[in-house]
């Protein structure tokens, strides 16, 4: 059985194990999706998802119930990783707002990534498009809500997509990032990357 | 840990149809609109459709405005009323902010007519924190709404906190790119206000009083009455949509779905983190809390309480923790609701 953890402070957590669960329906993968909110939850993990969210509420109650340092060191020993939308800032370095500019909030640190947070705008601003990703396939319908945008990689981050020049998904080692919302679709390809080609490798 | 208080909904957390059926669907409803239009020039009441591919962003669509609320849940949209207000709030860990001139429980107060905040102040908390912010319209004032769009607020709440303007309509919401919350007491009230546009719903409960019965009736009632709705066979269901005034399509998906379509909050009298935590359990997917906040001496801690009982609500432990970091001597005094004339009742505004 593989095991994947789904950070539930806040946020999409329900739409990511939605997808787990029909992924593992459909083809035929033993996934088994976890809520995780509290450190004793990440013991036996094989993958774990960071949703969207608000990335500012994430690190507050991360940080309160000791999940932010333990969840660093499993990452940092290798456990596979996928962020989206608010999960891509929170795996992030370095952090700033398109409006307020440099922003104190507290994040795991673990990818070599700039993101800048509400990149695209408010969400009057928020859109849809379908996107063509890399190692993924064509025509990907993304949803942006609020979404961040990664300005800056370095190290062993390679691009998986671009939307008009800007980065919009990124891989590292064992680190998935997207800045838009596959749990937001139907299309299971996303996940079923991160379950193949990272999890189950 | 206490028991599901509704079992038969057990599972009315977790969706047992993805978020892109369920905008499928209303695009479905679109379709139909559609060619009611081209026979008969019938204003439609539903999203456009979109095309195949998308070759360009295209703002505004159900899926953008319906998935705002799901980034919302399990967190806490805290009342403000100035940038000062909005920095502690996102400090606690809100998700969101709602801006407002006076907060429900100095509406309550100051009587005469309630109306949406001032634009400064709006666009002053909008350049100081980085979380989403929310502002509140009058029932049915499509130009206030307007001025809210065009200012770029996140979220629009056409709210009986203020005072309505159209007696007999809600704004057609559908007009706008900006999604909006709109409040209920039924699942009736819910699902016309659904059909009409809101991406999001919240009880209505009764503002500004610190006191949170009258949301836990209005999710009770809600929650009871979807659970009726999977017992009822389809002519019985037939018959309640009539009754509802809504789409049979619309509370057939309701029914199996075992809860809202749309995201689901709690309002109304939240004041402490045991309050919030209670309509966790009761089902809603998070929190507004209005005056419980910035009316109690204590705001800063009873921020980040709440928001740690909305998001650990399944945990008692945690939410003892919670509990802890404020004090009830310092809660804000609250209300008897059965001492308010029948006059002074917000809750009636806007069937």
């Amino acid at each position: 059985m593989i095991k994947i953890g789904v950070l539930g402070f806040q946020g999409r957590v329900y739409e990511h194990i939605y997808m787990l669960k029909i992924l593992a329906k459909k083809y035929k993968i033993p996934v088994e999706a976890v809520i995780v909110k509290k450190k004793d939850r990440l013991e036996g993990l094989n993958g774990i998802i960071i949703p969207g969210g608000e990335s500012t509420t994430i690190s507050v109650l991360a940080r309160k119930f000791g999940v932010l340092d333990e969840l660093k060191k499993l990452i940092e020993d290798g456990l596979p990783v996928m962020g989206t939308c608010a999960g891509t800032i929170f795996l992030a370095k370095k952090v700033s707002d398109r409006v307020v500019g440099e922003v104190k909030q507290e994040t795991l640190s673990s990818m070599n990534i700039e993101v800048v947070r509400n990149y695209f705008g408010r969400q009057r601003e928020s859109f849809e498009i379908d996107l063509d990703i890399q190692n993924i396939g064509r025509k990907f319908r993304a949803i942006f809500i609020r979404s961040p945008a990664i300005t800056r990689y370095w190290g062993r981050t390679r691009v998986l997509a671009k939307l008009n020049g800007v980065i919009v998904a990124a891989e590292e080692d064992n680190k998935l990032a997207f800045v838009f919302h596959p749990e937001l679709t139907n299309d299971l390809r996303v996940h079923k990357y991160f379950i193949e080609s990272f999890v189950a490798r | 840990m206490l028991p599901d208080p509704f079992p038969e909904l057990s599972k009315a957390r977790l969706y047992n149809v993805g978020f892109y059926e369920i905008a499928e669907f209303f695009y479905k409803l679109a379709e139909v609109a559609d060619r009611l239009k081209e026979e008969s020039g019938f204003l439609a009441y539903s999203p456009s459709s979109l095309p195949d591919r998308l070759e360009v962003p295209i703002r505004g669509t159900v899926r953008v405005k319906h998935g705002f609320p799901i980034f919302q849940k399990g967190g806490v949209c805290m009342d403000v009323t100035n940038p000062e207000q909005a920095a502690i709030a996102e400090d606690a860990g809100a998700v969101s902010v709602m801006v407002l001139d006076k907060l429900p429980y100095d509406v309550r107060k100051h009587g005469g007519v309630a109306r949406m905040a001032d634009v400064k102040v709006i666009e002053n908390v909008m350049e100081t924190i980085t979380i989403p912010v929310m502002a509140k319209v009058r029932i049915g004032h499509y130009y206030e709404a307007l001025i809210l769009e065009e200012i770029g607020v996140d979220m629009i709440d056409e709210s009986e906190v203020l005072t309505p303007v159209d007696e007999k309509h809600h704004i057609n919401k559908w007009l706008f790119k900006v999604p909006f919350v709109n409040g209920a007491r039924s699942l009736g009230e819910a699902l016309r206000r659904i059909t009409e546009g809101a991406s999001m719903i919240r009880t209505k409960g009764e503002a500004g009083t610190g006191n949170v019965a009258e949301a836990v009736k209005h999710m009770k009632i809600i929650m009871g009455e979807i659970t009726l709705l999977r017992r009822m066979s389809p002519e019985e269901r037939m018959r309640k949509a009539r009754e509802y005034g809504v789409s049979y399509e619309l509370v057939d998906l309701t029914a199996k779905l075992g809860r809202l379509p749309v995201v689901n909050f709690a309002a109304g009298g939240i004041a402490t983190p045991a309050d919030a935590a209670l309509m966790m359990w009761l089902g809603a997917d998070g929190v507004f809390v209005g005056s419980g906040i910035f009316k109690s001496k204590d705001p800063r801690e009873r921020a980040e309480a709440i928001v740690v009982a909305t998001s650990m609500w399944d945990d008692p432990e945690a939410v003892l923790e919670a509990q802890s970091m404020i004090s009830e001597a310092k809660s804000m005094m609250g209300i008897d609701i059965s001492k308010l004339k029948p006059e002074e009742l917000l809750q009636v505004r806007g069937e």
